[in-house]
């Protein structure tokens, strides 16, 4: 291979800011992304645990077509798409008036996404929980809000704790998606750095480091909060 | 050093005759050698970069550097001697195309790259066969003829191409209040220009054409203003292979003393309205070197 190497690159003016920021926008978007797809997800995922049949349709649908259709289509109908749908007023402002129309799809979009994937681990949690929980809990004279927050819920989060680290570790990787709508997020500026430098392989060996980085800070949070709320006993072990 | 170069000569000279014995008797390009082992010949091409290089409606690579780029390959059978050369079609982008050159998953990438100094760092590039300026499409009823009249609009802008990189420093040199929308391709671009997200796409003038041409009705858009870079196209061949380079050149040179690439420009260019310029005319004369 016919390469030249130039690592010193990652550490001059203006690259070295432009990681910075990138790692920054990243951070930023994924996660504001998370914080809809854990709100939404967990509430959705509640409403599906639900025994009736209507409510359980609505709620599989918005899971079925936020999980089935590919992020990176969803980010281009949300970004070019959905304005047209709009009346031309509230279209014309999402596209021009709003301030960083393509970090708040970016977000959004990632947002929803995430959602609908937290939402069914949250229902496989709280499905997880024995029936003879809920059961008792109704037994005891607890409304079912009152089941669902002091018996079911502290359980069942207990439980996804593994499957949403996954996903939050996730959040962080397909935030690069959103380098597609021209969020110069950190894939987005390695690849600038590659325009202007022509050392992509310098930057993007920075951006692999960037991500693992991130990715095991993650996994460490969450394997001390999990070692923290673990409850004794059979069910706690998820 | 000096017998070396003399050698090289020697094959570069031995080739623009059509001799493969020359090429034979040289076994250190790795690009030759590579093709030579495989059998084949990758070439890289664009999706949507009209009318250099695309997929047609059959799905099938096409274009003008696509054709040019044929017609190499079938210089480099002969050359070398091998009739059963396949000829392997790569996709590549914007992002991509120099690191796959340069570590040789694709052996010539035949689009629309611009020759520059920064990127002869990495790979080599073949001789000129297009000239394009950076300038603006913009809708026709928009009264915009000027990068300065964009003030207070919006300008959608491939990443990480020379025409970003070029307009963003003109709009930082000039203050100009101007917002930048990064699009990800041409396609987006026109996109986003066609729903008025931004009020012009800026990238190079040939390009604009074609997308104004593919347009459902061309007459609403319009490419203005006055050419604010000069670009010349080549294609990437990796670096230091010059034997493969000299076969790439000596098929550009036959073609242009034959008036083959004129004529092939014309069959690409004439539908969109944009007739061979004297400055490519000339282009086409320096770089028709005798055998």
């Amino acid at each position: 291979m016919n390469y030249a190497w130039n690592w010193a690159v990652l550490f001059q003016s203006p690259y070295l800011e432009w990681l910075g920021q990138g790692i920054a926008m990243t951070l930023a978007v994924s996660t504001a992304a998370w914080i809809i797809a854990l709100g939404l997800g967990t509430l959705i995922g509640i409403i599906h645990s639900s025994t009736s049949g209507p409510v359980r349709f609505v709620t599989g649908s918005y899971i079925n077509l936020f999980r089935n259709v590919p992020l990176l289509l969803q980010m281009f109908l949300w970004f070019f798409v959905v304005p047209e749908l709009l009346p031309k007023a509230a279209g014309t402002w999402l596209k021009r008036d709003l301030p960083y129309p393509e970090v708040v799809t970016a977000i959004v979009a990632l947002g929803l996404f995430t959602a609908s994937r937290v939402a069914v681990q949250v229902a496989a949690g709280i499905a997880a929980v024995p029936r003879g929980q809920s059961m008792a809990a109704r037994a005891s004279g607890l409304s079912t809000a009152q089941a669902y927050r002091f018996v079911l819920l502290p359980q069942a989060f207990r439980i996804v704790v593994p499957p949403l680290t996954s996903e939050f570790l996730t959040i962080f990787k397909n935030s690069s998606i959103a380098l597609t709508i021209g969020v110069y997020e950190l894939t987005a500026q390695t690849q600038q750095i590659q325009s202007f430098t022509y050392q992509g392989f310098e930057a993007f060996t920075a951006a692999t480091v960037v991500y693992m980085t991130i990715a095991l800070t993650v996994t460490t949070l969450m394997t001390i909060i999990e070692r923290r709320i673990a409850i004794p006993g059979p069910t706690a072990r998820g | 050093m000096k017998r070396r170069i003399l050698e090289l000569a020697a094959i570069a000279v031995g080739l623009a005759l059509g001799t493969a014995s020359a090429v034979q008797a040289q076994a250190t390009d790795a690009v030759i050698d590579r093709i030579k082992a495989k059998k084949s010949i990758s070439i890289g091409y664009r999706e949507a970069s009209i009318p250099f290089s695309y997929i047609d409606a059959q799905g099938k690579p096409t274009g003008y550097s696509t054709e040019l780029c044929a017609r190499v390959a079938a210089t480099v059978k002969t050359a070398l001697g091998l009739p059963e050369l396949e000829i392997k079609w790569v996709p590549v982008n914007l992002q991509n195309r120099i690191p796959l050159v340069a570590n040789g998953t694709v052996d010539i990438s035949c689009e629309s790259a611009v020759n520059t100094i920064g990127r002869q760092a990495q790979v080599d590039f073949s001789s000129p066969f297009f000239i394009s300026s950076t300038r603006l499409l913009v809708k026709s009823k928009s009264g915009i003829a000027e990068l300065a009249d964009l003030k207070g609009k919006s300008i959608a802008l491939p990443i990480n191409s020379v025409p970003e990189r070029l307009i963003k420093a003109i709009v930082e040199r000039d203050k100009l209040n101007v917002r930048i929308v990064p699009v990800r391709d041409n396609s987006e671009g026109f996109l986003a220009l066609s729903t008025d997200r931004v009020d012009a796409f800026s990238t190079d003038d040939i390009l604009l054409f074609g997308l104004r041409s593919k347009a459902p009705t061309p007459a609403d858009y319009e490419v203005v203003g006055k050419p604010l870079s000069y670009d010349s196209y080549g294609f990437l061949v990796q670096k230091n292979s010059t034997v493969f380079l000299s076969l790439v050149n000596a098929t550009l040179a036959r073609l242009a003393r034959e008036g083959e690439l004129a004529k092939v420009y014309g069959t690409w260019f004439e539908p969109l309205g944009v007739p061979l310029s004297a400055s490519l005319a000339t282009i086409f004369q320096v770089i028709g070197i005798p055998e």
